[in-house]
């Protein structure tokens, strides 16, 4: 397991360019987002020169990576060592990372010269650049204090990027959010002390070779679980996110759903996949509540008024589908063949929803802003007059629901294969029960926005691109499927 | 010479052509016709020259890798030419048809890139070279049909597209199950491949039947077979174009014809009769071809009965393959072409009443012969073939099919046409001897229900001519069935290859 997140040693030094492109990786968002902050940018064109630069950079990264399989750094800070490494699983994430964070930035111009300008909306350029960064720094970073940073300070910039919007009922689930991560990152942090103070470091290569299966171990990775569980919205921690969804700006719930979340998910399987690599249970009882979220999930969002709710609650139950996965990662008795099937599958899965909860988000978000609507009654009758947006929002529902050729039907294809090959059949049947759920609660919109006897409105023109980004979003996720070849090609070339 | 780029061009004809109108703005009439138009003749004779380089001997074949060793796969067979042939020549017809049905309408972008789509979809269905291709289109061409069925977005049409999504969305959960579970016991397996799956057979024949049946109950609902048929006739709310295209071709055929696939390509025709599955696709398919015919009898309403006889009459196709032997295959595959040529016909001429005299119910009918002589020849036609009555082509595969059983020594399937066949009269005749020799508006006595003067023929040219040229062809096809490249000479080719391997 560990070797798949590259925490083995490396034959290659980093290049030259290689350290370049990690800065730009790691600083470029922030000073861009100050920058921003100070020039506010109102069209679209600085916003993608900068975006340019920093892509630039993730490519030479791309490049350099393919060439050494895995890449490490080293430093020492006032006596601690800090290091990072760049391996295919941390580079794809690194690339989805910054392509999402892109498109979530070049939407952004349109939006806040739409909506009635806030005195505060300034502030949102340098929280943003705070989340891409700190996000990228979770992909990297190989130690429990880095990635605490990095997780923390994702946290608080989101609930910061939410109190921005000023409304009541933002500031309400702001707070509650607030309140949460804190208990998240505590948990989490209790679970360092424990290590830190049963084994004497940090370093996850380190700790993989000592950890011993044993109490200790398991408290740990309890507590820290917990915490990233919370962090993450798994289910049944997971009630906070849809208040937090409805009142957010859209780029802002673009890169939460998106990304955020995930980063979460992705530092609990690093870890479990350190201290609790041969245990039975963990993974199972992680498995059963998977399968309860996307039951739940879906219900929820099926019943949904509003169509925030609906997209939020549709995250619950797609984290489900990666929760699912987590008996054929972890635990004694796996097929290498299943588990590599459902490794390539579970990526590929949280790739595809990142991209279409992202292209989702945008296109609820261009449907709320030009009806000024929020319910799906509201939005009736749509079909006719915003076809592009509701265009969008149904490619990237292809993917949600696993369809062919998404993204989410070649994961869910591989997924089943894996699980029919481990004889998982209540998995089975979870997967195939959420595509028809999600099918429902998809549709249950398309039936109101195919009226035709809705009254009209008068209808706020968005900003040209705003429908367009987001349909590149989608169609990358709709396409992806099809070209799956090439991220999982990346997935194992850089961890061999 | 490499030809690869023969089946994507094809596929990428219709796509094409759906990403185009939907950039352009809903106005833009003349333009989106002419697209239209321009990609039906383009991907006709893309289809043209498939069937040219296949009597060459040469299957064009297009492949890319997508996950670990699964393809995407497109070839062109004989027998997703076959098909591929029939879908794009509809295509033509049902395009010039719906832009004169829906002459100023709303949502005409919509309608027309969707259809495009649905298209695209059935191109791909047919050509596809393996099961894991196949799906990908079996389950685009459901999304895209969706908003079709809806596009008068009434109630009961929307009404319509929830149940028809229950139905298919629920049918291809099934049928990706089952294809999973194929991948996983035997990998990926071409179509094109002369081995069926009979190594499989001693280890694994519990799994095999079960599989068998998963995948043939997925594609038994888009092939409306009885008890999966319910979406089917609440289907027909659409406009006329959706129904005569989704009943004659792309939905209904692409069950059907996926269960060919499966049993001729995948499975192979001896390991279907060892595991016994033929005899019970033969059970079912007639108790759907007798319940569908006397299910249309009770219809008062047009569509509706056409609706019904298409449930019955795709099962001849499924009957056809499941009797073991040449001539079962040869009536089987000729139907799918017969029928589709047939019920297009029937389904162009109802929504001309429709249209043109606001008629719905079969008893308005009365004399419309007079009104509109070429539409109710066609019509005839359409409905003698569907009788099995010479020369129309539903004669040769009925002819066919009862050799096939007669040959399998199953003489109670023989039983079953003649019944079906009675029963195919019974609902048809009627309304033919209303339509020329009952008195009726026409002759002074009463009103058409709602008439229109589209045209200055009976009716408007783009309407009329589409329903002329497909009763022609169904006549045609019957009369000249010895010739070259007829549906029957082609569905023998076919039969030959796989029986004569």
């Amino acid at each position: 397991m560990n070797w798949r997140f590259g925490l083995t040693d490396s034959t290659f030094d980093p290049l030259m360019t290689s350290h370049w492109a990690l800065a730009a990786a790691l600083l470029l968002p922030l000073v861009f987002g100050v920058l921003a902050a100070i020039f506010p940018p109102r069209r679209m064109w600085p916003v993608a020169l900068g975006c340019a630069v920093i892509l630039g950079g993730g490519i030479g990264l791309l490049m350099d990576t393919q060439q050494a399989g895995v890449l490490h750094w080293q430093w020492e800070f006032i006596g601690i060592n800090v290091a990072l490494r760049v391996n295919g699983v941390s580079m794809l994430l690194l690339l989805l990372t910054q392509w999402l964070g892109a498109a979530a930035a070049l939407y952004t111009p349109g939006l806040l010269r739409i909506s009635e300008p806030e005195r505060l909306a300034r502030w949102l350029w340098p929280l943003m650049g705070v989340v891409i960064s700190a996000l990228s720094l979770a992909w990297l970073s190989t130690d429990l204090l880095t990635l605490y940073i990095a997780l923390e300070a994702m946290g608080l910039s989101a609930v910061a990027m939410l109190l921005l919007s000023g409304k009541a009922d933002a500031l309400l689930a702001g707070m509650r959010y607030l309140l949460l991560t804190l208990v998240g990152s505590l948990a989490y942090l209790l679970g360092v002390a424990l290590i830190l103070g049963y084994w004497g470091r940090l370093d996850l290569a380190g700790l993989a070779e000592m950890v011993e299966p044993g109490p200790v171990a398991w408290v740990a990775a309890a507590l820290m679980g917990a915490g990233l569980a919370l962090k993450a919205a798994l289910f049944p921690l997971h009630a906070w996110l849809s208040p937090v969804h409805a009142s957010a700006w859209t780029p802002v719930s673009a890169l939460h759903a998106g990304l955020v979340v995930k980063a979460s998910l992705f530092v609990l399987l690093e870890l479990w996949g350190i201290l609790l690599f041969e245990t039975f249970w963990a993974p199972r009882v992680i498995a059963w509540m998977g399968m309860l979220a996307i039951l739940w999930g879906g219900l929820i969002a099926w019943r949904a008024e509003s169509l925030k709710t609906l997209v939020a609650s549709s995250t619950v139950a797609q984290l489900g589908y990666l929760m699912v996965v987590f008996p054929l990662l972890l635990g004694p008795d796996i097929s290498p063949l299943a588990r590599a099937l459902a490794w390539d599958g579970f990526w590929l899965q949280l790739m595809g929803h990142a991209l279409a909860k992202a292209a989702m988000f945008m296109a609820a978000g261009n449907l709320i802003l030009a009806t000024g609507e929020k319910t799906l009654e509201g939005l009736a009758g749509t079909s006719r007059r915003l076809p592009l947006s509701l265009l969008v929002f149904g490619v990237a529902s292809v993917t949600l629901m696993g369809l062919p050729p998404s993204a989410g039907f070649t994961a869910k294809w591989l997924l089943l294969q894996s699980m029919v090959i481990s004889q998982q059949w209540w998995a089975v049947a979870a997967l195939l029960a959420g595509t028809l759920l999600t099918a429902a609660y998809i549709f249950r919109f398309f039936r109101y926005s195919f009226m035709e006897t809705a009254p009209r409105h008068d209808y706020q023109p968005l900003a040209p691109g705003m429908d367009v980004i987001a349909l590149g979003l989608a169609l990358a996720a709709f396409g992806l499927g099809l070209l799956a070849h090439w991220p999982l090609d990346l997935l194992h070339g850089g961890g061999a | 010479m490499n030809t690869a780029w023969l089946p994507l061009t094809a596929l990428a004809a219709s796509l094409l052509a759906a990403v185009i109108i939907f950039s352009l703005p809903e106005e833009a009439r003349r333009a989106r016709t002419s697209v239209n138009l321009t990609a039906a003749i383009i991907k006709i004779s893309l289809v043209a020259l498939m069937v040219k380089r296949i009597t060459h001997g040469d299957e064009a074949v297009f492949s890319f890798q997508v996950v670990g060793n699964i393809d995407f796969v497109l070839r062109a067979d004989a027998l997703g030419v076959m098909f591929a042939g029939l879908s794009s020549v509809l295509w033509l017809c049902t395009t010039v048809y719906a832009i004169g049905y829906l002459e100023g309408t709303a949502n005409r972008k919509r309608f027309f890139g969707f259809f495009s789509l649905c298209v695209a979809s059935t191109l791909g269905i047919a050509l596809a070279g393996n099961l894991f291709t196949f799906l990908i289109f079996y389950e685009m061409l459901t999304l895209s049909t969706y908003p079709l069925v809806v596009h008068s977005g009434s109630d009961k049409a929307l009404n319509a597209g929830r149940i028809y999504l229950r139905y298919t969305l629920t049918a291809g959960v099934v049928l990706l199950f089952g294809v999973v579970l194929l991948y996983s016991l035997t990998g990926d397996h071409s179509f094109a491949s002369e081995r069926g799956l009979g190594d499989y057979l001693d280890d694994h024949r519990v799994l095999l039947t079960l599989i068998f049946a998963l995948l043939v109950g997925g594609f038994a609902v888009k092939a409306a077979m009885v008890p999966l048929h319910g979406w089917l006739p609440r289907a027909m709310v659409a406009p006329a174009p959706v129904s005569a295209l989704l009943h004659a071709v792309a939905v209904v055929k692409a069950g059907a014809f996926g269960i060919l696939r499966i049993i001729y390509d995948l499975y192979g025709i001896e390991l279907s009769v060892e595991l016994g599955v033929t005899t019970a696709l033969a059970v079912a398919s007639c108790i759907t071809i007798i319940y569908g015919s006397m299910r249309a009898i009770a219809q008062q309403e047009l569509k509706p009965r056409l609706a019904f006889s298409t449930i019955s009459q795709v099962s001849y196709v499924v009957l056809g393959v499941s009797l073991f032997g040449p001539f079962g295959t040869i009536g089987a595959l000729a139907h799918l072409l017969h029928q589709g040529l047939m019920k297009v016909t029937l389904f162009f001429c109802a929504g001309i009443y429709a249209e043109e005299l606001g008629i719905h119910r079969i008893d308005e009918m009365d004399g419309a012969g007079k009104r509109m002589p070429l539409t109710s020849l066609a019509f005839t036609v359409g409905a003698f073939g569907m009788i099995g009555l010479p020369p129309v082509a539903g004669f040769i595969t009925k002819w066919y099919l009862g050799i096939g059983a007669i040959q399998a020594d199953m003489y109670w399937v023989v039983a079953v046409l003649v019944a079906s066949s009675t029963l195919n009269a019974i609902y048809f005749l009627p309304i033919v001897h209303r339509l020329w020799f009952r008195v009726g508006p026409a002759h002074g006595h009463g009103h058409w229900p709602d008439e229109q003067r589209l045209g200055r023929l009976e009716t408007h040219g783009w309407l009329l001519w589409p329903a002329v040229f497909t009763a022609v062809i169904s006549l045609g096809a019957g009369l000249f069935a010895g010739l070259p490249f007829s549906p029957l000479d082609w569905a023998t080719r076919v039969a030959v290859g796989e029986y004569l391997p």
